[in-house]
């Protein structure tokens, strides 16, 4: 009897485990917006780039995504010290790179040579950069590894979310990796193959050896109407980012298979060129540097209607530099500037203009006329341009929506300064506003509405510029935070960013793609990929 | 006849490099060259900013720009893509095959579409089918040719007949005019008259006079198959040179543009130059 | 035939007028936007051909789209066959070197990258400049850039033509270079000419949509054609809007139209 029983307990047993490994597995499919250039971690500076990067990557620490919380991954731990300066890691041991090679702190130490390489200009070295000198890197045993910068590095641990350790020995260079996948093929303009990495060292609760699934291709598809399409077909399993025009009628359709995270990081803002030389009339400059001028036009702005008609409700009005979404960073006492016509126009008068039959005129009696410049291949821009535009023209300023592709956009606003206003986005892939280091210092390339000043030009940049230092220079999260509501509240005030919206973050995933939790952070869908799998891995073999 | 190629050839290799150093200057000029667009990535420090914009710089001088090209293409350097960051030529060789496959099956359709049309509605002389041919033809020259990709992709078909559909939109009213003047010249008039069969006249009277027209217009759509077939392999997921051309324009990507202008102008060279000469045979011929 | 004629003038002059006066026949002004309906609304009383992604109305939209591209886009189409038959003709009949340079020019031309031409002179307009200039700026350039391809035609045309016997009989009684091409050249031309001109219509209507995306084209909130035919790049996934489709309708009717109207010149020997 006793041996019945085992037996059939062994086979329920058998039958369990091939029914997990059948319902487990798989190929995902989804698409990348272009064709990423390197596979190279270092060299990582697009969309696609990154998410190769990120599953294929694997890094010392990784900010969880839905807690935002940081979680060790390759290191078992680790400390800052010297005030900011000093990180050191203790790593894992026992590891290989997905070719066989051993993994060690001598990897590490490689791996950030490369990063901050001056030559190579990587875009996640230069997050590191805090000052003049070199970063040095102590390989303590093989299992520690001590990093020490020239100067304190603002949020230092959270930054090595996004380095990806390269292999110092590997023949395959930086096609070795220790992320749950590696690069299998690669077709030009087509695709890229992923496979699940066999050396992955990540097991789940019970056990089991991540990866879930089996491989991942990533079709290279610039276009989001195939794209939406595809996914209906049932070709696609996710969409990572998905338009708000796409989501409501696939809502309709499918309601179970999209997603609404709630409000990004990313912003949608506005702002006017400041620039002293720019080629524009005098008049227009003195408009633009006006406080109450560009408050007025932010009251003037109805954010709740860019939210409702451009993004179809899947959007907020936005406040500032840092989205509700990033519960620490957010200063929560601020909120959008309401929609008040009659309030916008005191604000003028205030400013010196006046409404004189339906159009508003300066103290010189020139017509307010400016143009706004944005980008072509961004259709909800266009939309908020134009609406902006009637918004305007309530208050007798009379805008001209001009759509550049963007290297003539850059050209205008970034080099030549032969623009008005400008409406562009902001992606942030970070919570840490010191990422944002080179939009708010005055002195900075990115510092968009007057960019690389001797001097600051106004009081206000020049606390800007203090506060930005301060944050940036002190371990202390509580003054950091503190810092940084400041600067918030500034530029509440002075509006050189007129922010308009931030974005929800919306996804579309198939029902046969388990263990999907959509979030805010990038990536937002396949964040947890290694936890990932499809539920009828069979179905789709091969296509 | 070697005369002839060897003076066609000189033409062709003449209007090459013009048209490689004019494609240079309208490129070097066009706003945005000097920029990338990772300037406005606000992660990047202001020395990376800077070292971007020296990048850009040293392709200034467009003369001496197409020098170092031409004396690099002579031993088959092309140069490197900044776009994709890999040499030109393996780019090129990769998706060229794509592009060519494409465009000689949409040439195919196309031309095939307009002559049976173009004939049937010559010889028929129906007004109702004259005039659905005309709606046909009007109705694909409509639609914009990412509409009719993107349909074909919905369809699940094959990217080429939307690129024939684009061919035979632009090629059937020349054929159906020149098909038509023909067909009421004297000579096929008295041949209609005296009995001759159709498709006689066809073959032997009225395509022999209107061969050389038909031929320069087939020539031609060889640059409006190319000019479609940006659209069409971008939205139907075809490597070609198209969907590169169109990434290389964004970009600004000088190296791999005018090598792009270069192969362009060899195909439209070669299909024109054959038209003028399979022309020049019919009218020998006739002769 | 000559009745399919009759209403097809009666058709464009229909389009003609409404456009004209869009003024009166439009329920609202094209730039209007009704954000209390939904954007993106299907036809109703008030919104005969529903709303656009703004709220904009689409019947009034298409009114005053049709008058821009209906007056811009056939100029631009005449003027690059006006070209096309001047150089095609010239290098046609006078052969020899002419001929060659010419050709190879016209080949030169349709190798170029012209994009790049444009986004010149777009980067020269000054940015405040009116959207029916812009628009208009846009569709010279493509009367002055379209006239390669059928020159090459022309060309062969006119080639064909020159040791042809009328020719000859004409240049031996005396009559002049210049009267021999307008009067006995040309003419045999017409078909290849008047094949170009109803193709160019659209072709350059859809130019001005693709170069919108440049800067160049119509700007918000004025519409054409073009940028009304551009919303059907969304249609796949959104197929049962079917009124999407009116401009795409409107422009293929007139087309049409134009066409069975310039058959009739279409020439006799």
């Amino acid at each position: 009897m006793i041996r019945k029983f085992g037996f059939i307990r062994w086979i329920a047993v058998l039958a369990l485990s091939s029914s997990l490994a059948l319902a487990q597995g798989g190929e995902l499919h989804f698409c990348l917006k272009s064709e990423p250039k390197t596979f190279n971690p270092v060299l990582t500076s697009d969309d696609s780039e990154e998410v190769v990067r990120y599953l294929t990557g694997g890094v010392l620490v990784r900010v969880n995504r839905q807690t935002q919380q940081l979680e060790p991954e390759l290191a078992t731990s680790w400390k800052v010290t010297d005030a900011g300066r000093t990180i050191t890691f203790k790593l894992r041991e026992g590891l290989y790179f997905s070719d066989g090679t051993p993994f060690s702190a001598d990897d590490v130490a490689f791996t950030m040579k490369q990063l901050m390489d001056p030559k190579l200009h990587s875009v996640t070295g230069d997050a590191f950069r805090s000052g003049n000198g070199d970063v040095t890197t102590k390989v303590l045993a093989t299992d520690r590894v001590a990093i020490t910068f020239p100067a304190p590095v603002a949020g230092i641990d959270k930054l090595f979310d996004q380095v990806a350790i390269m292999s110092a020995k590997s023949p395959k260079k930086e096609m070795a990796v220790l992320g749950p996948f590696y690069v299998a093929d690669y077709k030009a303009g087509s695709y890229v193959y992923l496979r699940k990495n066999g050396n992955f060292w990540k097991r789940d609760e019970q056990g089991h050896k991540l990866p879930l699934l089996d491989a991942v291709k990533l079709d290279i598809q610039p276009n989001r109407d195939i794209e939406l399409m595809r996914f209906k077909r049932g070709e696609l399993d996710l969409i990572n980012a998905l338009d708000s025009d796409y989501f409501d009628k696939l809502a309709a359709a499918s309601p179970n298979q999209v997603r609404d995270a709630g409000p990004s990081l990313d912003s949608e803002q506005m702002w006017f060129n400041q620039v002293p030389t720019a080629p524009i009339p005098d008049y227009k400059k003195a408009w633009f540097r006006s406080q109450n001028f560009r408050q007025a036009v932010s009251m003037a702005i109805n954010r709740a209607d860019l939210c409702r008609i451009v993004f179809a409700g899947h959007a907020q009005p936005a406040v500032g530099p840092t989205s509700p979404a990033n519960h620490f960073w957010f200063n929560s006492k601020l909120r959008p500037y309401p929609f008040d016509p009659q309030d916008a126009l005191n604000q003028l008068a205030l400013a010196g203009f006046k409404m004189q039959d339906g159009v508003l005129r300066d103290s010189g009696g020139h017509a307010v006329e400016f143009s706004i410049v944005t980008n072509s291949s961004s259709k909800p821009r266009e939309r908020m341009a134009t609406m902006i535009q009637q918004d305007l023209r309530e208050v007798g300023i009379k805008v001209n929506v001009v759509v550049l592709d963007f290297p003539s956009l850059i050209e205008r606003i970034g080099e030549k300064f032969n623009y008005e206003a400008a409406l562009l986005g902001l992606i942030n892939t970070e919570l840490d506003p010191n990422v944002q280091m080179n939009v708010w210092l005055s002195s900075a390339e990115n510092h968009q509405w007057n960019p690389n000043q001797k001097s600051p030009s106004t009081e206000w940049e020049a606390d800007v510029d203090k506060l930005m230092r301060l944050q940036a220079s002190t371990a202390d999260p509580k003054k950091r935070k503190a810092a940084w509501d400041r600067v918030q509240e500034i530029v509440y005030d002075q509006q050189p960013f007129i922010y308009l919206v931030n974005k929800n973050a919306l996804s579309a995933v198939s029902p046969n793609l388990a263990n999907a939790q959509p979030v805010v952070l990038r990536p937002q869908t396949y964040w947890n990929i290694d936890e990932l799998y499809l539920r009828n891995a069979g179905d789709r073999a091969g296509k | 006849m070697l005369k002839l190629l060897a003076r066609h050839l000189l033409r062709i290799s003449v209007t090459l490099l013009l048209g490689g150093l004019l494609a240079a200057t309208l490129i070097r000029f066009a706003p945005g060259f000097d920029t990338d667009e990772r300037q406005m990535d606000s992660r990047l420090s202001s020395e990376s900013v800077e070292a971007l914009r020296q990048q850009r710089s040293a392709q200034g001088n467009v003369l001496k720009f197409y020098g170092a090209f031409l004396s690099a293409a002579v031993r088959g350097d092309f140069g490197q893509s900044e776009t994709l960051d890999r040499p030109v030529r393996e780019l090129v060789a990769e998706r060229a095959p794509v592009t060519l496959k494409l465009m000689a099956y949409g040439l195919l359709v196309g031309w095939s579409l307009a002559l049976v049309f173009a004939v049937s509605a010559t010889m028929a002389r129906i007004a109702a089918w004259d005039v659905a041919t005309t709606a046909m033809a009007g109705l694909f020259l409509c639609i914009p040719s990412a509409v009719l990709a993107l349909a074909f992709v919905f369809a699940r078909a094959p990217g080429f007949i939307a690129l024939g559909l684009i061919v035979f939109a632009n090629v059937f009213r020349y054929w159906r005019n020149l098909l038509d003047k023909s067909y009421a010249m004297p000579h096929i008039l008295t041949a209609r008259a005296k009995g001759l069969g159709t498709l006689r006249i066809l073959l032997w009277h009225v395509l022999p006079v209107s061969g050389a027209q038909l031929l320069a217009v087939a020539g031609v759509s060889v640059s409006v198959a190319l000019g479609a077939s940006i659209p069409v392999e971008a939205l139907c997921g075809i490597p070609g040179i198209g969907q590169l051309a169109w990434q290389a324009a964004l970009a600004r990507d000088l190296s791999l543009l005018v090598t792009l202008t270069l192969l362009v102008t060899v195909v439209t060279l070669l299909a024109n130059t054959t038209s003028d000469l399979l022309g020049q045979a019919f009218r020998t011929q006739r002769a | 035939m000559k009745r399919i004629r009759q209403i097809a003038c009666v058709v464009l002059l229909a389009v003609a007028v409404m456009s004209l006066a869009a003024e009166l026949f439009a329920p609202a002004n094209y730039a209007t936007q009704f954000r209390d309906e939904l954007p993106n609304a299907g036809p109703s009383k008030l919104h005969w051909l529903g709303t656009d992604d703004l709220g904009r109305d689409r019947f009034s939209r298409v009114l005053y789209g049709t008058r821009v591209s209906l007056l811009l886009a056939p100029t631009a189409a005449l003027l690059s066959t006006l070209l096309a038959a001047f150089i095609g003709t010239l290098a046609g009949y006078r052969g020899g070197a002419w001929e060659k340079v010419a050709m190879a020019g016209a080949d030169l031309f349709l190798s170029l990258p012209w994009l790049f031409l444009l986004l010149m002179v777009r980067a020269m307009l000054p940015l405040n400049v009116s959207a029916f200039t812009s628009v208009a700026v846009t569709f010279l350039l493509l009367g002055l850039l379209g006239w390669a391809a059928s020159a090459r035609v022309v060309c062969s045309g006119a080639r064909a033509i020159r040791n042809s016997d009328f020719v000859l009989l004409a240049r031996a009684s005396g009559v002049s270079r210049v009267r021999l091409l307008m009067r006995h050249v040309m003419p045999n031309l017409k078909p290849v000419l008047l094949a170009q001109f109803w193709i160019s219509i659209p072709i350059f209507i859809l130019s001005e949509a693709n170069l919108g995306i440049l800067g160049l084209g119509v700007a918000e909130p004025l519409p054409s054609w073009g940028s009304l035919l551009r919303e059907l790049e969304s249609f796949a996934n959104f197929s049962n809007e079917y009124w999407r489709l009116v401009p795409l309708v409107l422009l293929v009717i007139t087309v049409t139209s134009f066409q069975l109207i310039l058959s009739r010149d279409e020439v006799t020997a």
